[in-house]
């Protein structure tokens, strides 16, 4: 045998050896591939899926929800809200420990929901909030100057992490703190490294305060940028989980594989809306009878069932469909061309207008794919588009945050509670310059304001679903914003995985009863 | 080669990096788009007490010139900045990703030139034969067809319809415990593919040019001497003809260091390296301006050393250069 055969065989074998996945150990590993790159992994100060996913995992949080929007204990074993609404309690669990041994007492919690609401963007999650007292190391006494009905909800683990005070009390600004990219918290893993846009890699806490849990001994986020190389790690079993796949050539694709399985699962309180935004400042959009000609012109089904081959959902309001607060009876604006036409008429443009489109660039299919039909739909009303391309996404968001469009598509999530998502669109108090994702429409309704403003403090559930049907039913016919479709999110994960994060969070959800079945 | 050429060659290395580091920090200013904007964006969005904060922390606010001013400074300083994106050292992100780029880029120079030059060698014995032919198709093709394009058609047939050779960066995660030797074969395992689409357009270029170099070659007086002094065929093209023939390529593998490095921002990205070019391309979505500043800053050191090497290795190809400053 020649050295040169030698060493292709040399190579042959282990390129073999290395093509073949591993097998899994004990509790064994999970990859999760993402696309998405976090900035860090403290979701106290930043929100976002691609931070939330780490985050949920590193930290626990008071309270945790199961699939029907019901909370469950977590650090708090149990809470309770006085009649009044304005003071909430919760009793700690006494057996839980942060990654590096500390306790975690009442003042980690009160420093931790103060912190979160001078740093975290949502600012309506914990806005209400005046104090936090904290009469022994177990208890810690929320006192709010309005009941705020949201507040269980923003407990949750992907809005509410548990900070060590030890630790993050340094100082330091909260947002570009060291220890964000670092973190010790006391959820199920712990931090063993972080490559930035490259990997995290979690290990199983011993000391969980669950017992039992976590099943896992590791969880690895490798992120995966480029969607084909992503697809077919999936495919190889280089990577046992993708959740937040929006694409559906990568759901159809992911289908035909067997080992995996793909669920539409978890994502109810993401509440992800793909809509077209109206400037309603502009002079040719003010006329809410030019929103509705578009309204009608537009055809929902087209976009999810051809531009998204059946994998989307149509969205016909401000409220995710799978919300408690969705109001079926809005109008859905059915494809009615003459309608359209009409009202275009009675607006004065019944010989037309021209209209500039922006997109954010990066989802083709829920953003471009649409701005690029509406552009041939709109013409049959005698509308003529131009769709303007932004390079990135900071251009766009320059153009539609500093409110320099005209129709613009965007992506924005109800993050659970109408509250902390649905409110920031259409308060007039949140029209504001350069700022994205606030009231970017201009749109401004009494009405609505004092609608959102009672829903907001109203602790009987049914009145304040019949306040969010009122508002629904309001802005759906001002419509500053047409809904299209629900994102459609779906995990792709391998068939062999069990207890695969499916509640309303997702996989922004501590995965600390995710195992493998063998 | 004497001392004060080295000296005179760093010197101006120093000062074209200087140039460079001015330019890249006036160009990349000029384009449209805010940080402060891309990162309220990813934190979901912000107040704007919030965005003016970013602006402040960052010191985005102040006038351009007293931002290049203070660059310079640190950079003269060592300090390359801190990424807007994620928080941390720009030269700690670098120093993550820098090996990857190395390894890949050296990688493919090696490939390429060793391939390049073989077939190069070979097809000039011939000029007219089959193997002539091929290298001159194989180069126009080599040449032509764009980067990203091999890497996603590599892909296809070698990861996707015969999953021999892996996609996702540069090691396994499941290998992460292994021993030394397993790493690096799956190290080796992940830089087949990169390697090998980076490679392609250059060792079509040095197939090219070794083979017009060597015909060259070949028809000299030298050549024809050893051959009449019956020297063997070996030993005419590769002792004799080669190490000739091999100063046009050495100025072009110099040349081209530059455009593997650029060529790597592309591959790294189709194959989800972990080098430095994914970094900038990332960077440059987010308008990370440090995070860009340090890449290209890098880089342009890469290119810098790699001129002053080649220019160190050209003497020690060609003697009558040595006397020359």
């Amino acid at each position: 045998m020649t050295v040169f055969a030698r060493l292709m065989g040399a190579a042959a074998i282990a390129v073999g050896t290395l093509a073949t996945p591993m097998a899994f150990a004990d509790g064994g590993t999970l990859v999760i591939a993402s696309s998405q790159v976090p900035r860090h992994l403290n979701g106290a100060v930043q929100s976002g899926i691609a931070t939330a996913v780490p985050s949920t995992q590193i930290f626990a949080s008071p309270l945790r929800y199961d699939e029907n929007w019901e909370p469950q204990p977590y650090l708090a074993k149990s809470w309770e809200t006085s009649a009044d609404g304005k003071t909430v309690t919760l009793h700690l669990v006494d057996n839980a420990t942060f990654h590096d041994g500390a306790p975690v007492t009442s003042e980690d919690v009160a420093f931790s929901i103060m912190t979160t609401k001078e740093n975290h963007p949502f600012k309506s999650m914990f806005a209400p909030i005046e104090a936090i007292e904290t009469p022994d190391a177990h208890t810690a006494i929320i006192k709010l100057s309005q009941p705020h009905p949201a507040l269980l909800l923003a407990l949750s683990p992907a809005l509410a992490p548990v900070m060590p005070k030890h630790i993050f009390g340094d100082g330091q600004d909260a947002k570009s703190h060291p220890a964000n990219s670092a973190p010790i918290g006391s959820g199920p893993f712990m931090l063993e490294e972080f490559t930035p846009g490259e990997a995290i890699v979690l290990k199983k806490n011993p000391n969980f305060f669950i017992e039992g849990r976590p099943k896992l001994d590791e969880i690895i986020v490798r992120i995966i940028k480029d969607p084909s190389a992503l697809l077919i790690a999936m495919e190889n079993g280089e990577a046992d989980m993708y959740p937040f796949m929006a694409g559906s050539q990568e759901i159809k694709r992911l289908e035909k594989v067997d080992a995996l399985t793909i669920t539409a699962d978890g994502y109810a309180a993401v509440g992800p809306i793909n809509w077209l935004a109206f400037n309603t400042a502009s002079p040719k959009l003010s006329d809410v009878r030019v929103r509705q000609a578009i309204a009608y012109a537009v055809d929902r089904n087209f976009i999810t069932k051809a531009l998204h081959r059946g994998v989307s959902a149509p969205q016909r309001g401000p409220i995710i469909e799978g919300s408690p607060y969705f109001d079926a009876s809005i109008p859905a604006y059915d494809v009615d061309l003459e309608k359209a036409q009409a009202l275009m008429a009675d607006a004065g443009f019944a010989d037309g207008m021209e209209l500039t489109i922006d997109y954010i660039p990066g989802p083709k299919e829920q953003q471009q794919s649409i701005a690029e039909y509406m552009k041939s739909q709109l013409k049959k009303i005698g509308i003529d588009i131009t769709v303007r391309a932004a390079p990135d996404f900071p251009t766009w968001a320059g153009r539609v945050g500093g409110h320099d469009f005209e129709l613009s598509m965007d992506i924005v999530f109800n993050w659970g509670d109408p509250v902390i998502g649905v409110h920031r669109t259409y308060l007039s108090d949140n029209i504001k310059q350069g700022v994205i994702w606030s009231n970017t429409q201009q749109y401004s309704n009494a009405k609505v304001d004092a609608l959102l403003n009672s829903a907001a403090v109203e602790q009987d559930d049914t009145k304040r679903k019949a306040l969010y049907a009122e508002f629904q039913q309001i802005v759906a016919t001002d419509l500053p914003v047409y809904w299209i479709n629900a994102l459609p999110y779906h995990t792709a994960y391998n068939a062999k995985l069990k207890n695969v994060p499916t509640g309303i969070w997702g996989s922004m959800h501590p995965m600390d009863m995710v195992e493998w079945s063998d | 080669m004497t001392f004060s050429f080295l000296l005179r060659r760093i010197g101006y290395g120093l000062l074209l990096m200087l140039g460079v580091v001015i330019l890249n920090f006036l160009l990349i200013r000029l384009a449209p788009g805010d940080p402060a904007i891309v990162i309220a964006g990813e934190m979901g969005g912000a107040t704007e007490e919030m965005l003016a904060q970013i602006r402040e922390d960052y010191g985005l606010n102040q006038p351009l010139l007293t931002q290049l001013w203070i660059y310079v400074s640190s950079i003269a300083q060592g300090d390359l900045g801190e990424s807007f994106f994620f928080n941390q050292p720009v030269a700690k992100l670098i120093s993550m990703r820098i090996g990857p780029t190395i390894l890949l880029v050296i990688s493919a120079q090696a490939l390429s030139i060793l391939i390049g030059v073989c077939l190069g060698v070979l097809a000039a014995r011939k000029p007219n034969g089959i193997m002539s032919g091929f290298v001159s198709v194989f180069a126009t093709i080599g040449y032509a067809v764009p980067v990203f394009w091999t890497g996603i058609m590599l892909i296809i047939v070698f990861a996707s319809a015969l999953p021999i050779f892996p996609v996702e960066g540069m090691q396994s995660v499941r290998l992460r415990d292994a021993g030394p030797v397993v790493k690096t074969l799956d190290v080796l395992h992940h830089l087949v593919l990169p390697a090998f689409t980076l490679a392609i357009i250059y060792l079509a270029q040095y197939a090219r040019l070794s083979r017009a170099s060597m015909l060259d070659v070949l028809g000299s007086d030298y050549i024809r001497t050893a051959r009449a002094k019956g020297a063997s065929e070996r030993s005419v093209l590769f002792r004799h003809a080669l190490r000739n023939a091999a100063l046009p390529i050495l100025t072009v593998a110099g040349l081209q260091f530059g455009n593997l490095i650029s060529g790597a921002l592309l591959v790294e990205t189709v194959f989800n390296w972990p080098g430095m070019g994914r970094l900038a391309f990332d960077s440059i979505l987010r308008r990370d301006y440090p995070t860009i500043m340090g890449v290209l800053f890098f880089a342009s050191a890469m290119v810098v050393i790699a001129n002053i090497l080649t220019d160190i290795s050209y003497r020690w190809a060609d003697p009558r250069l040595r006397g020359r400053t």
